[in-house]
């Protein structure tokens, strides 16, 4: 639970995760995202995922690429474990996610995660010394 | 709490004066204990008015909390022509709703089957998270159910035509096209349909505690002590993907029509635009599905109680009493200051309360109005209210949804650490049984308004007239 900090909506679950660069704050978010949902312990980093993301700014990067990470498991039954993230030109991102295919004998799913919103969504650079990306996000569950 | 100013404008309204970019006032039906908790949902009924096109006034019922984009509770209205459709306004989970069963039992007569019944409907309905139901459903089938709803389910054998007479819009909403609904999220609903889902989705076996209108409960069939079913369930992963998918192109979209809304998340799109009819011709598929939804889940329930209790269909009489939906965008034709318009209502989190004598009743409620379903959280049971005139002039037709979250899901979790929330309620008479460890503790009774005082509150504003009250006795969640 140490890599991130649950933001507490009354309906929903914010996450805020701190990074050194954009990048890190973004793979951390993923790796929250999928710490929420299910038990982390529990899911081994056999296969990979590849996925490319558009964005119109560095918020809405954020948020595409949660969408993304969260329909891989939505839609495609793949839960993730790690995440790595490569900012491309403008506001592109690649991402490798290391995870597996949910077993319903091994996995425990924690929580039904709807979707990622836009509410509130923010990535930015902040004054502090280390970590000083911050990215922002509120989940509807 | 919110530093938007409030004038209070009688007992149970609230009015936000139109600044900045608010194009209408915004008015909040809520009492003064209940506006302790309004936090931040103050804020985004203000947003709400940012949107064009509104009309009147951007609306929130006495459950209201904070959403993301529109408030929970929220209730708006868009002109056809100049106003916009918001996916935000009606949530991920399009067509959310619930429908209440009646049946001819009393309670004494399953008091000693209750844990049977629990126990065999938790076995019969799927439930829990990502829950995938029994239907193997083909893509032809599909799109035969995202286009006819609550229908197709009836000519499937789930149920019968006089299930559809008392259905919101008949289980059925116009201007549904698959074609509009992406290949993920038709992919996502295939194996989904006929499942309850998780989070605050529950059925519910409760019992007529208190009548408060007996000429409305008699035209609804409600009588003390009479066991009733509330089944609360929605569109499933086909909804929130058609929500996410739509929101994520709107987003894009916005930009390009120079708007400057405070939130992103109230991304929209013009209702006479392509962007807007695909949105409500998608909307409407997701809509269709919660209601074969339903549909299936009362069917279930139907043959459970019949094999459980070794009775007939005659001998329970189970009957459909309603269905609404309480998170949807339709298009509908009110009054509004005293001239009939055809506009887009968006209720997220809020109940369409149509009054005596409107065209859309079904004979037998004509005379004292639609029933208004408002489930309460895990345990408390519900209300059954009768729609009002004094609705149809102020609010659009709409009424409340349901108690409304007063603590996060985290501070439910947190409080009820250490205690066995499922022996607390057994010891109160109710039985429970959940899919998801962590449920039970979200859905804690604390972690809601009172719903007695959201209901009071509708009540004494006008917006709704109580009919019956409804005590838990047993519940089966995801």
């Amino acid at each position: 639970m140490s890599f991130y900090r649950l933001i507490d909506h009354t309906a929903d679950l914010g996450i805020e995760v701190s990074g050194d660069t954009p990048e890190e704050v973004m793979a951390r978010a993923a790796e929250a995202l999928f710490d929420l949902l299910a038990e982390r312990d529990g899911i081994r980093d056999a296969e990979s995922r590849a996925i490319r993301v558009e964005g119109e700014d560095p918020a809405d990067l954020l948020v595409n690429f949660l969408r993304e990470c969260l329909y891989l498991y939505t839609g495609e039954g793949f839960l993730i474990r790690t995440a790595r993230v490569r900012m491309g030109e403008k506001t592109t991102l690649e991402a490798e996610l290391r995870g597996e295919p949910y077993d319903p004998g091994r996995h425990r799913i924690r929580m039904e995660i709807k979707a990622v919103t836009w509410h509130g969504a923010s990535l930015e650079e902040t004054l502090e010394g280390r970590e000083r990306w911050k990215g922002r996000v509120i989940f509807d569950v | 709490m919110s530093d938007i100013p409030l004038t209070q404008i009688d007992e149970f309204r609230w009015k936000i004066e139109p600044t900045g970019g608010m194009r209408v006032p915004g008015i909040i039906y809520s009492s003064r204990a209940l506006m302790k908790t309004a936090d931040e949902g103050v804020r985004q009924v203000a947003n709400v008015a940012h949107l064009p096109g509104i009309v009147k006034a951007s609306l929130a019922m006495p459950d209201m909390h904070w959403g993301y984009g529109f408030p929970i509770g929220g209730v708006a209205a868009f002109d056809l022509d100049e106003g916009v459709v918001s996916p935000g306004g009606v949530g991920y989970d399009i067509n959310c709703g619930c429908r209440l069963v009646a049946t001819r039992l009393s309670f004494p007569e399953i008091r000693e089957s209750l844990k049977d019944l629990v126990a065999a409907l938790f076995r019969n309905i799927p439930s829990g998270v990502g829950s995938t139901g029994v239907l193997k459903l083909s893509e032809k089938e599909q799109r035969h159910v995202l286009v006819e709803g609550a229908r197709w389910a009836v000519g499937r054998g789930y149920g019968t035509e006089s299930d559809l007479e008392t259905t919101e819009d008949g289980g059925c909403l116009a201007g549904a096209d698959p074609e509009k609904v992406s290949p993920r999220a038709l992919e996502r609903g295939r194996p989904q349909l006929g499942t309850l889902g998780s989070g605050n989705h529950f059925l519910e076996i409760e019992v007529v505690e208190d009548i408060f209108d007996p000429e409305a409960a008699r035209a609804f069939g409600l009588e003390r002590g009479q066991v009733t079913v509330m089944i609360h369930s929605g569109s499933r992963g086909l909804g929130y993907q058609v929500c996410d998918d739509f929101l994520a192109r709107l987003v894009k979209h916005v930009r390009t029509l120079d708007l400057n809304l405070p939130d992103r998340q109230l991304a929209c799109a013009y209702l006479h635009s392509p962007q807007g009819k695909d949105y409500l011709a998608a909307m409407a598929c997701a809509a269709n599905y919660a209601w074969a939804n339903r549909q299936m889940l009362m069917h279930w329930t139907r043959e459970t109680f019949e094999r459980t209790l070794k009775k007939g269909p005659r001998e329970l009489g189970m009957r459909l009493l309603y269905d609404v939906c309480h998170n949807i965008a339709k298009i509908e034709t009110l009054p509004v200051e005293g001239r009939e318009r055809t506009l887009c209502v968006h209720r997220k989190g809020a109940t369409r309360a149509y009054p005596p004598g409107h065209p859309a009743l079904p004979d037998r409620y004509r005379a004292v109005g639609q029933p208004v379903l408002i489930p309460g959280d895990m345990g408390t049971g519900s209300y059954v209210l009768a729609g009002t005139e004094r609705a149809m002039a102020e609010t659009f037709g709409s009424s409340c949804h349901g108690a409304g979250r007063v603590m996060s899901r985290t501070q439910a979790v947190k409080s009820s650490r250490g205690r066995a929330v499922a022996r607390e309620l057994a010891e109160r008479g109710i039985l429970v049984m959940a899919s998801g460890k962590e449920t039970l503790r979200e859905e804690i009774p604390e972690a809601y308004k009172d719903l007695d005082a959201v209901v009071d509150v509708v009540h004494r504003a006008g917006l709704a007239r109580k009919v019956a009250r409804l005590r838990a006795v047993g519940c089966i969640k995801g």
